[in-house]
């Protein structure tokens, strides 16, 4: 499996929204390689035939009453938000205009 | 009240202050306002104890008043009160809670209040338990020492310069200081159990789905569980069974009860059981004192009438790197929503263009620390196009290879038991450089998440060589979460007769901080 790189490091930044300086992209590209290193023995452990797992107590068709519940006011849900108008979550632009 | 009682008060159980306020001795606002006296006494300051982020003092007070003028007035309504109505408690800062902030440990949510409570936090609000404040612990619970907090780590009360564990380590560390006779943790993969081991208190895991999720800031949403912290067997058992239980708001909660826990803590006895030792999970790697007492305390069960068995548990060898690809990668996907749109922090980048794109790079770049970040590219690394098979999609078969480990150990031993963690508590910032040994930390408890079976971990003695806690570890088939009361108790009552009474009688006085005074409001 392939050792994980500066140039790895800042593409998956960039995917998960974390700017990063070039310091810091050097050291977590070097902390990532160890770590990546030592849990690589996983892909071999486990043979084709082994079934994946996804959670550890599988219960399927979970049902709840179709009760109307609490719900928030808008007010309620905008109480923790950095910005607001008019009842909505107030962004800044979606697109670059350049 | 005098002095002498309100230190006598904060020493005693759960299920004795309990016993003391249904019998009128005690008074449920004397009991909480003992509690708030000595967290202002000994957490705040250069060298306090640093285990709460907010100390909730108003409203403590309020319910315990609400407790005692419902006692004193009598009749049904006295009657109906939980048995640990005015009982106060402590909450990790990762269950969310009206009224007081919840920061999960992180500036990017410094000062955020959640509009709800958490299912736990609304049973211990029906219980009318006071709730002292919000727990310290590592960001995002991503951590084995809290020394990835953003407001600074928590002490071992062992031991000022040493980790209190983590990343449950404030509630561990108030348990241990006496700050609180209960808390609530959160264990993804020993963040209850190995704080416990280190600070010689009591952590439960449950079984995945026995105590509802919701409103626990979700880290690995298959591996996260609420538990109990505390100072005996008992109090965990009363505490699990208040907050336990089918919650329809979380989809992963188990419709059944997991039987009378309390019951099963007061039962106490081993005699015909088999308890397993994992070969895998003591020896090599492990500390001489830790060892030590560990099979100290496998002498007091065979002595107690338990047959001690040896069981393999192959894959567990695979756990820990396991772990560390399906942790990150869920971790990866649910911390996405801290984005700077709906809560938290919004940091605006120093130059244009102000798309949402960059305004989100900034704000998580400024809003995260380190660990968070590493765990987060590497989530992101091992679910990407081309890796997700190799990584994630291995580490889920390995995880299917550690349920077989367990059941066929099950199918020779009716528990399993390890020590909790391979060494003592560690210098603060011994491990802060080296990712990799932290995650060491939690080799012995990441089993259990991995498979969703429940975990005790119990005080098992000091080391020799550094005179600090070991923790001793019980493991259970899922939903048999009695069985460890029930072991735990007795081994409990064993070891306390060998040493002439609790393990934390033992632990040096806390010398009162000097700048007590300036830690009574928020962090």
């Amino acid at each position: 499996m392939a050792a994980i790189n500066r140039d790895d490091v800042a593409h998956l930044a960039r995917l998960a929204h974390i700017e990063m300086s070039a310091e810091e992209l050097d050291r977590m590209a070097g902390e990532l390689a160890v770590i990546v290193d030592a849990v690589k023995s996983v892909s071999e452990a486990a043979g084709d035939g082994v079934p994946a797992t996804s959670h550890p107590i599988p219960l399927s068709n979970v049902f709840r009453e179709d009760e109307v519940g609490h719900t928030f006011t808008a007010e309620q849900a905008l109480s923790g938000a950095p910005d607001s108008d008019a009842d909505r979550f107030k962004v800044p632009a979606i697109l670059d205009e350049d | 009240m005098t002095e002498t009682n309100s230190t006598e008060l904060i020493r005693l159980s759960a299920a004795q202050l309990a016993a003391k306020l249904a019998a009128r001795e005690v008074t449920a606002v004397e009991v909480t306002q003992a509690h708030l006296d000595r967290i202002a006494a000994v957490d705040g300051g250069e060298r306090g104890v640093n285990a709460f982020l907010h100390v909730n003092t108003e409203e403590a007070l309020a319910v315990a008043a609400e407790v005692d003028a419902i006692r004193a007035a009598g009749g049904q309504a006295a009657e109906e009160l939980h048995e640990l109505a005015g009982v106060p408690i402590a909450v990790k800062d990762l269950i969310v809670t009206i009224g007081q902030p919840t920061t999960a440990g992180s500036k990017i949510l410094e000062g955020w209040h959640s509009p709800y409570d958490a299912t736990v936090v609304k049973k211990l609000r029906a219980a009318k338990m006071p709730i002292l404040g919000k727990t310290n612990l590592d960001e995002f619970a991503m951590g084995s020492s809290t020394e990835h907090s953003a407001f600074g780590p928590t002490r071992n009360p062992w031991d000022l310069d040493r980790i209190p564990g983590g990343s449950g380590g404030g509630s561990a560390a108030a348990v241990a200081a006496f700050e609180a006779p209960l808390a609530l943790g959160t264990d993804t993969g020993g963040s209850i159990r190995q704080p416990g081991a280190v600070t010689g208190t009591v952590g439960v895991k449950p079984t995945y789905g026995g105590v509802s999720r919701y409103g626990a800031i979700a880290m690995a949403s298959s591996l996260d569980q609420i538990g109990p912290v505390s100072r005996t067997v008992l109090d965990s058992a009363l505490l699990q069974q208040v907050i336990g239980g089918h919650d329809p708001h979380d989809s992963t909660s188990l419709p059944d009860p997991l039987g009378d826990l309390v019951a099963a803590a007061r039962l106490g006895n081993v005699d015909g059981m088999k308890i397993g030792i994992i070969k895998e999970l003591h020896g090599e790697g492990y500390q001489a004192g830790v060892e030590n007492r560990f099979n100290e305390s496998l002498e007091l069960l065979k002595e107690a009438g338990a047959e001690i068995v040896e069981v393999s548990c192959p894959n567990f060898q695979y756990a820990l790197g396991a772990y560390y690809l399906i942790m990150p990668s869920e971790a990866s996907s649910n911390l996405a929503k801290f984005d700077g749109v709906r809560y938290g922090l919004r940091v605006l980048p120093e130059e244009p263009p102000l798309t949402i794109e960059r305004v989100m790079g900034a704000t998580r770049a400024a809003g995260f620390g380190d660990e968070v970040k590493r765990r987060i590219i590497l989530g992101t690394y091992a679910l990407s196009a081309g890796y997700y098979d190799a990584y994630y999609g291995s580490a889920q078969k390995v995880r299917t290879l550690i349920q077989r480990d367990f059941e066929a150990a099950f199918a020779k031993a009716d528990v399993l038991i390890s020590p909790t963690a391979p060494t003592t508590a560690f210098k603060l910032g011994e491990k802060l450089d080296d990712p990799l040994a932290m995650y060491l930390n939690d080799v012995a408890t990441i089993p259990a998440n991995m498979a969703g079976v429940p975990g005790l971990s119990l005080p098992g003695g000091l080391a020799d060589e550094d005179g600090l806690p070991v923790g001793i570890q019980l493991l259970a088939p899922a939903r048999e979460d009695a069985r460890l009361y029930r072991v735990g108790a007795v081994l409990e009552s064993l070891l306390e007769a060998k040493w002439g009474g609790p393990l934390l009688a033992k632990a040096p006085e806390l010398a009162a901080s000097t700048a007590a005074s300036s830690h009574g409001g928020s962090h």
